[in-house]
């Protein structure tokens, strides 16, 4: 019997700077037989291991179409986000996963969708585009909201233009000032009133910070979407991804287990512990 | 049924020794603790909850869950496989027997915990029945018998010179058989002193709390004004949880020398602030209110909910131990049970 709180060893193959604070690893099992047996889910997360100093949650950032290697974006904020700011190709990690039950793609075959993310959230969301990216057949129209602080830190630039050719994009930010900038400033559910989505048919996925998920929530509610449309990844402190270690306990439900991505219709019957957020206030 | 002397306990417990690593209650500077037994302790059969919870033999205070060493590459230990040596557990009470099944439902859920489960199995339980419940303790609320501890491998009872035994499981079959030579057949005269025992223990009770409707009644609770008031004697301690037999959250740490280290797994209470901060600054129980409405919560409302029973067996631990009085007792009759006794 294995004991699941033991991580499989995995190697850096890549780092790329996305900007002064985040980066997307590039990692491969050593073990042969683990690369052939791991898949995962887009929306769902590794637990990571840099030994010595502890493990975390951090979700799968790349395509589950290729298993061979898989990424994490990670931001560089806390004790263990700051040692992957040192880590470099050929280093060893430790991981464990996958975890969590990802986002509703398949519920969302046939229909629109509507991804709304903040900063470091579009990365869950990440493989959810690959997977629309590589079959669009199975999706409607798509549409991509996605708000930063400022132009320097968004995510995965250097991929837009090729995910504009099938997905029509809105990007937004705080503060522009000393960029080039020609998208919009302001909030992301500023951009409610420029978007081409309607509740009709469509499924929404968002994921950014709790605050700009409830604000998303209560903006799409009141254009007409319902409760069962919407789709939230929720980030909580973990020890175990399996819940036993109790930390991530939204109400009777476990981040670790439950979500991370949860229907709003879910949340909004549990006790609304996130920041008085979504949930009943 | 099987029975043994009081004063033949000495025989029995180094035979039980020589089959297993057996714990017994003692007091050691006024505290009551499970140790391991030896030569010449006294065990104290009349104490009625020791201090740490028995969970510990399973789920331990700490542990080491793995070890790393850094070379070529990396070296892993797993030390699940080291845990759940033969072990007894000699005169758990009734209520800490019961959280053994809360325990399970945590620990033995699918993914199960592997060094929880080595031990579980690994350790036969003999419980010991409760002849004067005191004031804190309330079991019979959450229908414990304190006479009785249906989740024990041996069931004794206290009928005044002598121990009866009775085996309820294969293991505890097991043990018997292996104790068999120090045992006598209990009469039908002892099976009548333990029937009387079980049926005077209904009046024993000082203290009983109606727990009708409790869970639904809190999930409309979480946003009333009632946790404003209540968390604000909360100082923090973590000493309701740390003693609390049901309450299974633990942390994990790492102890690193170069390149080599192992990650200890450690209970932890969410009485702690920084038990949900997270390390962008988000930390959705941001004060003591959150964190006290949670301890309440998760034991009276979420657990219910996620597996069917109240994650409290009424020991009186967090009753006796809180410095300021902050009682779960008192949260039951003012949410809306109603509290007898106290």
């Amino acid at each position: 019997m294995n004991n699941l709180l033991i991580p499989d060893s995995a190697i850096v193959r890549d780092v790329f700077h996305e900007n002064d604070d985040t980066s997307t690893f590039s990692l491969q099992f050593t073990d042969a037989q683990k690369r052939l047996e791991y898949s995962f889910q887009p929306g769902q997360f590794n637990m990571l291991s840099i030994f010595g100093v502890g493990e975390a949650p951090i979700s799968i950032s790349s395509s589950n179409g290729s298993r061979e290697n898989f990424t994490h974006t990670v931001r560089h904020v806390g004790s263990l986000t700051r040692m992957f700011a040192k880590l470099k190709a050929g280093d060893l990690l430790g991981v464990r996963g996958p975890y969590g039950n990802g986002w509703p793609l398949k519920q969302a075959h046939g229909k629109n969708l509507l991804i709304v993310a903040g900063g470091i959230g579009l990365a869950p969301l990440r493989p959810a585009i690959y997977n629309i990216l590589e079959q669009p057949a199975l999706f409607g129209k798509v549409e991509l909201l996605y708000g930063s602080k400022n132009p320097g830190e968004m995510l995965f630039r250097h991929e837009y233009r090729q995910w504009a050719e099938q997905i029509s994009m809105l990007l937004t930010v705080d503060d522009a000032s000393g960029f080039d900038w020609n998208h919009n400033a302001g909030l992301v559910t500023a951009l409610f009133d420029k978007m081409q989505s309607v509740p009709e048919n469509t499924v929404v996925l968002s994921c950014g910070p709790e605050i700009m998920m409830k604000h998303v929530v209560k903006g799409l509610l009141a254009r007409g979407f319902h409760s069962g449309q919407l789709y939230v990844s929720l980030e909580r402190k973990m020890f175990c991804g399996v819940k036993k270690c109790g930390r991530c306990q939204v109400g009777s439900k476990f981040v670790c287990h439950d979500g991370p991505v949860f229907s709003y219709d879910v949340l909004e019957n549990e006790p609304a512990e996130i920041i008085g957020v979504l949930g009943r206030e | 049924m099987k029975k043994v002397a009081k004063t033949k306990l000495a025989e029995l417990f180094s035979a039980m020794a020589a089959w297993g690593k057996l714990y017994v209650p003692a007091v050691s500077d006024g505290i009551v603790n499970f140790v391991p037994w030896q030569e010449g302790l006294t065990v104290a059969l009349t104490a009625l909850n020791v201090l740490v919870p028995p969970k510990k033999f399973f789920f331990p205070q700490t542990e080491t869950v793995l070890s790393y060493e850094m070379g070529e590459d990396l070296q892993l230990e797993d030390f699940a496989c080291r845990a759940g040596e033969r072990a007894i557990l000699f005169a758990a009470r009734p209520c800490d027997v019961a959280s053994f099944a809360m325990m399970d439902k945590v620990y033995l859920d699918e993914p199960l915990d592997e060094a929880y489960r080595r031990r579980r199995e690994n350790t036969t339980v003999i419980a010991l029945g409760c002849s004067e419940p005191d004031e804190a303790c309330f079991c019979r609320s959450f229908d414990i018998d304190a006479t009785k501890a249906p989740g024990a491998d041996v069931l004794a009872i206290d009928i005044g010179q002598e121990l009866v035994l009775v085996a309820q499981t294969e293991k505890g079959e097991r043990l018997i058989s292996v104790l068999n030579g120090l045992l006598s057949e209990a009469t039908s005269g002892d099976e009548n002193r333990v029937k009387d025992e079980q049926e005077k223990n209904e009046g024993r009770y000082v203290t009983s709390v109606n727990l009708r409707g409790m869970m639904e009644k809190l999930d409309g609770m979480f946003a009333a004004d009632y946790w404003e008031q209540l968390y604000k004697r909360c100082i923090g301690c973590g000493t309701c949880t740390f003693l609390c037999p049901t309450c299974h959250c633990f942390d994990l740490q790492e102890y690193a020398a170069g390149r080599r280290g192992e990650r200890i797994r450690c209970w932890d209470a969410c009485m702690f602030a920084d038990f949900t901060q997270m390390a962008g600054g988000h930390n959705p129980r941001p004060s003591q209110k959150e964190r006290v409405r949670q301890r309440f919560m998760h034991k009276l409302n979420y657990f219910p909910h996620q597996h069917g029973d109240y994650a409290c067996v009424g020991c009186g631990r967090c009753v006796r131990k809180c410095p300021v009085n902050l009682d779960i007792l008192e949260v039951i009759q003012e949410v809306g049970g109603a509290v007898d006794g106290l």
